[in-house]
């Protein structure tokens, strides 16, 4: 409710103080990536380089133990577009080791019988503020906007973090959450890093980082920074604004020799090298438009655009720059900018060969995003844009790792990719599926039928409600 | 050739729109009527004269009644939804646009949506063409801890939004309260209940100036007793006026308990207050609005007979008064005999709501979970907002006598991706066109080759 709690609602308005009071800023967010496994550059400019390979602050997750598994009987959404009836997963080490019929043998592995049920990767969410801003959403929280000059690229989304956000346990419990990309907000024209996670819990954020995965920078364009920065006599204060402070801003980057560190320079240059993948919010299809031209000029690649409420306007642009557009199901109209919000977004991309992810930036709506693609897949059936099941599993699965750049280790059910798994107790585009387990590389992570199989923020421990269902 | 095909389809679909109540009946098909019972197959709905003659299994078409064949749809009441703002704003950070607050106003509880109502909304075209037929309507606490008074509209496509002005009033207590009073839940309940005794006062008296005077200490047993002056009965209290003339004569309604007060309150702290509240003013007519933290005080909320207006999934901890927030919060306050609706203002939107009702029975395979029937779950979306909206048995349910709403939607419309086929308010079939609609069509293609996409439409 991070976003509706800005603007429209009635009851709710008052909750979110610090989105309300920070920014009133709709749409908090924007990133998206795409191919490539990219670190952080260091190697161009001599900063300390972590045990991962990836520079300052390195990921320190390691897989938790997990049993060899065959989900056996289950349908099965491979997040890649296929189905299997009938279907047999078998993981083992953190691994996907095969997937296939009922013929798979599954010796060796802890037999998991999941008739009637279903089995995908595991979900992916490319827009979340979990962590930068937690519940409770108190003012103290509200750690996800630097928004004190328009360009920040120096800023790095994990350093706001907080691991012990209750958010990530809703996600995985109720969403079946295995991965999320954590950015900042869109006060700023240019926002920061964002950060990849494993939705796993963890003492540190180090500890919850996804090991190898690409960081990607947030960029905002519209409404968000003109009004953020206007309403303090600064620039930009018009869109025109925006681009000048934009365009400019890469020609300073360019210029950049790395002799001399500079924090915000080293992220615009990973960007200019391919390594740092940009996620851009962008509401309006003739600004996506422009972005991507500005982004040719420049010499860097848009990976996404978030919240691409215009999307259906331009899929055959999206199609021939090969973006994606990661957007909502149904939010429409609570800002300007947001007015043409249509149900068949999604649909109408797809039909144009555009690339689709579903994404939620609301701590409320990481929890259904599977909800929230199946309402997408109805809309476009009722224009008679029929889409199946499995392809649209993969919005919120393989889609999203792609414009992540973790696809090579997550996102679909496929031999040696990470054991990322949810099995559902029902069809996950059904409003009546909830995720009854979830493995995170072969872990068992969550599991509906054992109530301390779940984690518990030290936030809830002592406090009402801990360890409840939620 | 697709514009042609457009258009005609446009012309029958407005050919097929008559302004006035149709004489109809739909056999064959899935209904649910939203009193709480399951689905029936195979069912039929009448409606004449505007209103439900008949719905069930086994009802009998009369003559000279219009016939459409259900097959494969379901048929439901118009889902009601409370609490809303449909109709005040057209775009939500559109400040001249949006009619939801009012922080300079000098007036709190006198302020009333009903005049401002805008039935051309395209927020009410969009929420009519997703099957909700009536709401509730008010404007957000702003500049007071009052909100103003609510109204129940209709949601068809007439000049005549406004069913029923002035319905209820709406107070914050608890942390929203709090902020607005000045900073602290103390000064939320001293506003409330300064108001009250003033809006008491002017009922009486006509004024709500009196002598001062009068002091005197009311103890018990050992407590420091409450100041004569600040108990409902003193007849003296000090000329300290903190209402308007304006906005006390529209609390009078509320201290009679003619007009419901929505009290607005999460924590179970703050509920077992604002239950306390009925004790001193026990003509209260009081209705919660949240209640995330209801489940820990559901038997006292029974006891006390006040029905909820509950956020439907809220699980996290949004703020310090949410700390046992929980999906499980309605099934709970259900299952121990509270009546509760599915608050429309915690989701995106209140065409979510049938969403949110869909989730709540599928906390019923959830071990430890508390989730709702499919009947209760669709009735708190219809005949249970209904009755809070005190329209029992007239909306939110297809039962001899009541308005003729009705929704023949294309599936289980709990489901996600389910959306309605005809729309019926008081036995008109409604228009389900609107702006969204008109984009859907326009980009339908991205086909330029003739005209820019501008010519279109």
């Amino acid at each position: 409710m991070l976003r509706s709690d800005c603007i429209g609602g009635f009851m709710k308005e008052h909750v979110s103080l610090a989105c309300a009071a920070a920014l009133a800023v709709a749409g908090c967010s924007t990133t998206g990536g795409s191919d490539g496994v990219a670190s952080a550059s260091a190697k161009d400019w001599d900063a300390p380089v972590g045990a991962d390979g990836n520079a300052p602050f390195p990921s320190t997750y390691t897989p938790y133990p997990g049993r060899p598994t065959a989900l056996v009987g289950a349908t099965v959404y491979d997040g890649t577009g296929g189905r299997i009836d009938n279907g047999t997963v078998l993981f083992r080490d953190g691994k996907v080791v095969a997937i296939g019929d009922a013929s798979l043998s599954t010796e060796g592995y802890d037999l998991i019988d999941g008739s009637g049920k279903f089995v995908t990767p595991g979900i992916i969410d490319i827009h979340s503020h979990l962590g930068d801003y937690p519940t409770p959403s108190v003012a103290a929280h509200s750690d996800g906007n630097e928004a004190t000059k328009p360009m920040t690229p120096e800023v790095w989304a994990e350093h706001s973090v907080w691991p012990q956000d209750p958010g990530f346990t809703r996600a995985l419990a109720n969403g079946g959450i295995t991965a999320l990309q954590i950015l900042p907000g869109s006060a700023n024209l240019t926002g920061g890093r964002s950060v990849t996670l494993k939705n796993v819990a963890a003492r540190t954020v180090q500890g919850m980082k996804f090991p190898g995965a690409p960081y990607g920078m947030k960029m905002a364009c519209g409404e968000n920074p003109k009004r953020v920065y206007g309403g303090k006599g600064r620039t930009p204060s018009t869109r025109m604004g925006n681009f000048a402070v934009n365009r400019q801003m890469w020609l300073d980057a360019q210029a950049y020799d790395g002799k001399k560190r500079d924090l915000g320079k080293e992220t615009l240059k990973g960007v200019l090298d391919g390594e740092i993948l940009i996620h851009n919010h962008c509401y309006r299809a003739d600004e996506m438009a422009l972005v991507m031209d500005m982004a040719k000029e420049m010499g860097y690649k848009v990976t996404a655009f978030h919240h691409a409420v215009e999307a259906y306007k331009i899929g055959d642009l999206l199609r021939e720059n090969d973006v994606c557009s990661a957007i909502w199901a149904d939010w429409y109209g609570f800002k300007m900018e947001a007015y043409d919000g249509i149900l068949e977004n999604a649909a109408f991309l797809r039909q144009a060969g555009a690339c689709v992810v579903v994404h939620s930036d609301d701590a409320n709506g990481i929890q259904r995003l599977n909800q929230e693609a199946a309402k997408a897949q109805a809309a476009g059936r009722r224009v008679g844009i029929d889409i199946p099941d499995a392809e649209v599993i993969g919005w919120i699965t393989l889609n999203a790792a792609k414009a992540m750049g973790i696809d090579e280790m997550t996102g679909s059910l496929e031999p040696g990719k990470m054991a990322d798994v949810v099995l559902w107790n029902d069809d996950p585009l059904s409003v009546y599926a909830r995720p009854e387990k979830v493995w995170i590389d072969g872990a068992l992570m969550y599991d509906a039928m054992d109530r301390k199989r779940r984690p518990v923020s030290d936030f809830e421990l002592g406090q009402p409600g801990e360890g409840d269902v939620k | 050739m697709k514009r042609a095909l457009t258009l005609a389809a446009g012309l029958v679909a407005l050919a097929a729109t008559p302004a006035t109540a149709q004489n109809v009946a739909i056999t064959n098909a899935t209904v649910a009527t939203g009193d709480g019972s399951d689905p029936v197959e195979g069912a039929t709905v009448v409606v004449r004269g505007g209103k439900v003659v008949a719905a069930g299994a086994g009802v009998a078409v009369p003559a000279g009644v219009q016939v459409l064949d259900g097959s494969g749809t379901w048929v439901t009441p118009g889902l009601f939804a409370t609490v809303t703002n449909l109709g005040l704003w057209d775009v939500g950070a559109v400040r001249e646009s949006n009619d939801i607050r009012a922080g300079g106003s000098p007036f709190s509880a006198a302020l009333d949506v009903a005049p401002v109502v805008n039935p051309a909304s395209q927020h009410i075209l969009i929420h009519r063409a997703a099957g909700i037929t009536r709401a509730a309507v008010s404007g957000a606490a702003s500049g007071s801890i009052f909100a103003g008074q609510g109204a129940i509209i209709d949601l068809g496509s007439d000049a005549q939004a406004v069913t029923r002005p002035r319905a209820f009033q709406v107070v914050e207590l608890g942390e929203g309260g709090a902020r607005l009073a000045g900073g602290s839940r103390a000064s939320a309940q001293a506003l409330f209940r300064n108001a009250l005794l003033e809006a008491g006062e002017f009922e009486r008296n006509g004024t709500i100036t009196s002598p001062g005077g009068g002091r005197g200490i009311t103890r018990q047993g050992d407590d420091i007793g409450i100041d004569r002056r600040m108990a409902r009965t003193a007849r003296d209290r000090a000329s300290d006026v903190l209402l308007t003339r304006f906005d006390a004569a529209a609390l009078v309604p509320v201290a009679r308990g003619e007009q419901p007060l929505y009290v607005m309150v999460e924590r179970a702290a703050d509920i077992r207050s604002a239950l306390a509240l009925k004790q001193e003013f026990p003509r209260l007519d009081m209705v919660l609005v949240g209640a995330s933290e209801g489940w820990l005080v559901a038997r006292e909320i029974a006891a006390a007979g006040v029905p909820v207006i509950a956020d439907g999934l809220d699980d996290l901890p949004q703020g310090f008064d949410q700390l046992a927030s929980t999906q499980s919060n309605i099934g709970r306050m259900v299952k121990a005999g509270v009546k509760v609706a599915i608050n429309a203002a915690a989701m995106e939107n209140p065409r979510n709501l049938n969403q949110y009702a869909g989730n709540l029975v599928a906390l019923t395979r959830i071990p430890g979970a508390d989730g709702l029937s499919w009947g209760q779950a669709f009735a708190a979306i219809s005949s249970v907002p209904a009755a809070i909206s005190g329209m029992a048995g007239k909306a939110g349910v297809l039962a001899p006598g009541a308005m003729g709403d009705l929704v023949i939607w294309d599936g289980d419309p709990l489901e996600v991706g389910s959306m309605p086929v005809k729309v019926f308010i008081d036995g008109v079939e409604q228009p389900l066109d609107n702006h969204q609609s008109r984009l859907k069509e326009r980009y339908r293609d991205l086909d330029e080759s003739d005209l820019p996409k501008a010519y279109d439409w």
